[in-house]
């Protein structure tokens, strides 16, 4: 996607934080600039673990999330991040709102800005819609979800938690297993994952995946596969997506039950991989679909993980966009 | 580059021994305290000065590394920083004494840091501050206990510390001339 709002910066290098302005998706993100984002993560996680779990360093600044579709645990997880940092913290949803009056995303977004916001933490249904809002806001945006196109702090956590449990990502055989089409999450997980040296596979049933000359045209090294259990003995990290059961009434599955049996997380499945192998799902989970509540409880499972470290991995965020950018230096 | 040398390594050998002897001297002994590094070279000193107590004393005391990166005032200044540090400190600061280590104290302003730091990880029964360098120019009210040398300097200047486990070679404390 391109888009003007993301073109401002890069020029400086991986050595400066202060050109990023907005987190819109990973795909401008170098490797260097996603592992600096992952240790100060590290560093974040250090002062969650505190008594007195909260610094000073964004005192006075404003966070402001405007989730125009509802998810609690990352609106839960920016506000707690912002909140660590002393940043103040609105949240608005869409229901009960300005938004449901009608009004535009672009007068949503003048309004908050005139109400002092520095950063806002945005989820939409449509996707590209941080984009335009980005062209329309003189702070920072954090793009928490749009539509299917990117969710990059969701992809942050995974990559941090990742790291965290197999001390590096370079050289890993990562499955995403599920309903990619529809998803954000795999789609910067994917960014992420290749940015960063991994070898990534998309599995599951070719109506959830779609058309695979398009995704090689944008991920030349990116494996399909139709076969889950083929994979499993060589996988070092094996990632579920959530399941809608409203993929079977637009007849994309012949059954949740046979989707079950051919790519659900059992622990049959589990036993197969090898004995350092991890097991993760963005949430929320349809036990029993895409993964078993076995499956999601073994001590292979890293979900609880993910949220966790999801804070810590905001909070890290929220500080690289803070700070006035100078050009000198 | 105009430097002129004011510290060569024996000197700051004999600075760091005579600041242990002043620790156990303060405190009567060393049971309670616990030296604190601050990043960069604060951690090596608070490392050589512990060892130094360690002689003197024959007793170990713990030592902690702080990073104050997330309390610095400056934030919309210097804008955020592209790596962040592990605060480390082993044992609870409650109750004890805390030597917070630097290498060089100027505004004050990373002690103003570090003290609203360690207040966040717990209640120290004191807090004391050794350096090696104090060049002046203090813009906050905050002074050393324990200073290595003092060196008036210009605010155009600029004082380096290297210390053989960050900057490799020998340690040295020498005065950068600005351009005026």
């Amino acid at each position: 996607m391109t888009v003007p709002a993301v073109s401002r910066y890069a020029p400086w290098g991986p050595t400066s934080a202060r050109h990023r302005r907005h987190v819109l998706d990973l795909d401008d993100f170098s490797s260097d600039e996603i592992l600096a984002v992952l240790d100060n993560a590290v560093s974040m996680k250090e002062i969650l673990g505190r008594s007195v779990p909260q610094v000073p360093i964004l005192r006075g600044k404003t966070v402001v999330n405007i989730f125009y579709e509802e998810s609690t645990r990352t609106r839960m997880s920016f506000e707690l991040a912002a909140r660590t940092l002393s940043a103040s913290v609105s949240s608005m949803t869409a229901k009960g709102s300005s938004i449901e009056k009608g009004e535009s995303l672009i007068d949503t977004i003048r309004t908050i800005q005139a109400l002092g916001a520095d950063i806002i933490v945005m989820r939409h249904h449509e996707s590209g819609a941080p984009y335009l809002a980005a062209q329309h806001f003189k702070g920072s945006i954090i793009n928490a979800g749009d539509g299917r196109h990117a969710h990059p702090s969701q992809a942050l956590l995974d990559l941090f938690t990742i790291r965290e449990r197999l001390g590096r990502l370079a050289g890993l055989n990562i499955v995403i297993v599920g309903d990619i089409i529809h998803s954000r999450v795999a789609r910067s997980d994917i960014w992420g994952m290749l940015r960063c040296g991994a070898n990534v596979t998309l599995c599951g049933p070719s109506t959830l995946i779609g058309d695979t000359t398009m995704w090689q045209a944008t991920f030349p090294n990116l494996r399909i596969s139709y076969t889950l259990d083929d994979l499993l003995p060589d996988t070092d990290v094996l990632m579920a997506l959530r399941i809608q059961k409203e993929r079977q009434q637009a007849g994309l599955l012949p059954s949740l039950r046979e989707y079950s049996n051919d790519y659900g997380l059992t622990q049959e499945r589990l036993d197969r991989m090898p004995a350092h192998a991890i097991v993760m799902h963005p949430g929320p989970m349809n036990e029993g679909v895409e993964i078993m509540p076995e499956a999601a409880t073994s001590p292979r499972s890293v979900i609880e993980a993910q949220v966790t470290n999801g804070v810590a991995v905001r909070m890290a965020l929220l500080y690289r966009l803070s700070g006035e950018p100078t050009a000198t230096s | 580059m105009n430097e002129r040398q004011i510290m060569v390594a024996d000197e700051v050998r004999r600075a760091i021994a005579r600041i242990a002897h002043e620790i156990g001297e303060r405190n009567n002994g060393v049971s309670d305290v616990v030296l604190v590094g601050i990043f960069r070279r604060g951690i090596p000193l608070a490392t050589r000065i512990a060892s130094a107590v360690q002689s003197i004393e024959g007793k170990a005391v713990p030592i902690g590394a702080l990073d104050i990166t997330l309390y610095r005032d400056d934030l919309e200044i210097r804008g955020p920083s592209n790596t962040l540090q592990h605060t480390n400190i082993p044992v609870d600061i409650t109750g004890r004494t805390v030597v917070l280590v630097d290498d060089v104290l100027y505004t004050g302003r990373t002690i103003r840091a570090a003290l609203d730091a360690l207040t966040d990880l717990g209640r120290p029964a004191r807090i004391q501050l050794a350096v090696l360098v104090d060049r002046g120019h203090r813009e906050l009210p905050i002074r050393a206990d324990f200073v290595g040398k003092n060196v008036p300097t210009a605010t155009s200047e600029d004082v380096a510390v290297r210390l053989s486990e960050v900057d490799g070679g020998d340690d040295s404390v020498v005065i950068i001339r600005g351009e005026a």
